[in-house]
């Protein structure tokens, strides 16, 4: 099976500070990873491992420093904007952010079909719309005319993931999608995800929270410095952890049963 | 044992264009000294407004309504704003609210920022030296080297921010350090020295005598609580033991939280975790009876009447009719 996307080297290295006097930061250090058809792949790292600017190359919101990405083998800088978004779409942390807050969802998901360029009739675009918000359990009669601050995060990240699948992309990009949602609404949104895998959509779940990725990713890999020090089935880093780094990321994540050493 | 913090029937909330927001809506707690108290509450339930009612910080559009707190041997409400503010905040009882690191003052070097908070409590009885030297001492005591003190905020990661908060509210030895979602900003690792941290301050240390513990995230509170109250819509739902209350849940709604973690286990990748249906309810116009009813798979005819937190022996109690 030929990878859907396919990331080669990737680096990304910033410059701080005024003119001669700069640092140089390596926030992406030489990544490589493949992302198939149907796949879920979690980056799981902690703050300042480079993840967010991962998503950011991917995304085309970043050019990388060096290496490439390609998107059914072609490379993405040779892609039209346009294009690229159609088939690459992001979901982002706070959904609040995400929203014209004087937009109410109706008008949201309209102009998805603008973005999209297609040309259905009235009706059709009022299905469409019904069945993407049914698909993430939503109640279309309890959302469409609604705007974001009337909404909750969870309601608002599925408002989005509809959006999503208006524009009908291959590859979804989700980081931090449920960090501000609670955790009794959580699991649902993950389940989405783990449903439009089912059906073929590809995704990238960024994330420093382990359990997370553990539940819905077929692979993980783990960030630490910009680099990938770990990758795998998620069975195999959280159960047998190769690397130090993983190893200390797996002890320091609270269970519901047990404490820490300390107490 | 000696209760070091008695909260009874704490009842008040928010005045809004829409009406009044009941966010909380008589909930009492107790804690007892060198105890570390969790409640565990998802977002709108009322945990950050009843650590503010707990310690008397409301002003306007804010009200209390009716109830006590007594800190010690203060009774906060009887004390004017002024008294509360030159006797209790600070000195008796410390509060780090939500996302406080990001309220340190980005133009002051900590020194200063600390220098300032302790003269603010003591008066000019105590020199900018003497702060210092305290500040240091503190500093120290949580992990943080005395180069901090020349820094600026923005020079100090999220970790070292929430250490540095930590310090300058517990300088004054607390009776009750309140901490409302102390770690969520923050990556696992250092949440894991965070909690070490809080837990020492209290059990080893005798810095704070007591700390109450609010967070979402009940695995996170079970490694450092001895106790745990579970609210909800503005009521507290469910008390016990943490060990007990999280094997061996009650309410509803707490069997629902708990369903909801994702355990690193290997049975979690095959199956399918539900969370809970539906949202809490509008707390201007709340349902009569029971809050979670509506939400909940047990509901029955009974529940239109609101049930009392029940005890069911062993210091437990539970908010629901199927333990009547």
């Amino acid at each position: 099976m030929r990878a859907l996307l396919k990331v080669r080297n990737l680096s990304k290295v910033f410059k701080t500070g005024f003119l001669r006097r700069g640092t140089l930061i390596t926030a992406v250090n030489n990544v490589t990873f493949e992302l198939n058809k149907g796949e879920i792949l979690s980056l799981i790292g902690e703050s300042g491992s480079g993840k967010t600017t991962t998503a950011k190359l991917i995304l085309k919101l970043l050019r990388p420093t060096s290496g490439e990405i390609y998107l059914e083998d072609v490379e993405i800088w040779s892609i039209p904007n346009k294009n690229y978004w159609r088939r690459v779409q992001a979901v982002f942390q706070d959904p609040y952010a995400s929203f014209n807050p004087i937009y109410k969802v109706n008008r949201v998901l309209k102009n998805a079909f603008k973005l999209i360029g297609r040309n259905l009739s009235k009706s059709e675009v009022k299905g469409r719309i019904k069945e993407v918000l049914t698909y993430v359990g939503l109640k279309p009669d309890e959302v469409l005319d609604k705007r974001p601050f009337e909404l909750s995060g969870g309601q608002l990240q599925r408002v989005l993931l509809a959006r999503c699948l208006l524009i009908d992309p291959q590859i979804i990009i989700a980081d931090e999608p449920t960090s501000m949602i609670d955790a009794s609404t959580r699991v649902e949104v993950l389940n989405i995800f783990k449903k439009l895998s089912k059906e073929g959509k590809s995704i990238i779940f960024i994330t420093h929270d382990i359990s997370q990725a553990f539940y819905v990713s077929d692979t993980m890999l783990v960030m630490h410095k910009g680099a990938i020090v770990e990758r795998g089935r998620p069975e195999d880093i959280v159960f047998s952890p190769k690397h130090p780094y993983t190893k200390g990321l797996i002890s320091a994540v609270p269970k519901l049963h047990e404490r820490f050493g300390f107490s | 044992m000696k209760k070091v913090v008695n909260v009874v029937n704490l009842r008040g909330g928010y005045e809004t264009p829409l009406g009044f927001v009941r966010a909380v809506d008589g909930c009492s707690l107790e804690v007892y000294e060198r105890e570390i108290v969790g409640i565990a509450g998802e977002s709108g339930c009322g945990k950050s407004t009843f650590a503010r009612l707990m310690i008397g910080y409301v002003k306007p559009p804010a009200y209390v309504i009716n109830g006590t707190s007594i800190i010690g041997d203060i009774n906060v409400y009887s004390l004017p704003w002024e008294e509360r503010r030159r006797r209790l905040w600070g000195v008796k009882v410390s509060l780090i609210p939500q996302y406080s690191m990001n309220a340190l003052n980005p133009t002051k070097k900590i020194r200063d920022i600390i220098v300032d908070v302790v003269r603010e409590r003591k008066g000019k009885s105590i020199s900018s030296r003497e702060a210092l030297a305290m500040a240091k001492a503190r500093l120290e005591e949580l992990g943080l080297s005395e180069e901090v003190l020349n820094m600026y905020p923005i020079e100090l990661s999220g970790g070292m921010k929430q250490r540095t908060v930590i310090a300058i509210s517990t300088l004054l030895n607390p009776l009750l350090l309140i901490a409302d979602e102390p770690t969520s900003a923050l990556d696992v690792s250092t949440q894991k020295l965070l909690l070490f941290l809080l837990y020492e301050l209290v059990k080893r240390r005798g810095i704070v005598e007591t700390l109450i513990f609010i967070s979402h995230d009940i695995a996170t509170l079970r490694q450092i609580c001895d106790r745990l109250y579970i609210m909800y819509a503005g009521r507290i739902v469910e008390v016990g033991g943490i060990e007990e209350v999280l094997k061996n849940p009650l309410h509803p709604y707490t069997k629902g939280l708990i369903r909801a973690v994702i355990s690193l286990q290997p049975e979690v990748r095959g199956i399918t975790l539900r969370g809970i249906p539906g949202s809490p309810p509008d707390l201007i116009n709340p349902p009569k009876g029971c809050r979670f009813a509506p939400r909940c798979p047990s509901a029955k005819d009974k529940c239109k009447e609101e049930p009392p937190l029940i005890n069911v022996g062993g210091r437990r109690l539970v908010a629901c009719w199927l333990y009547d």
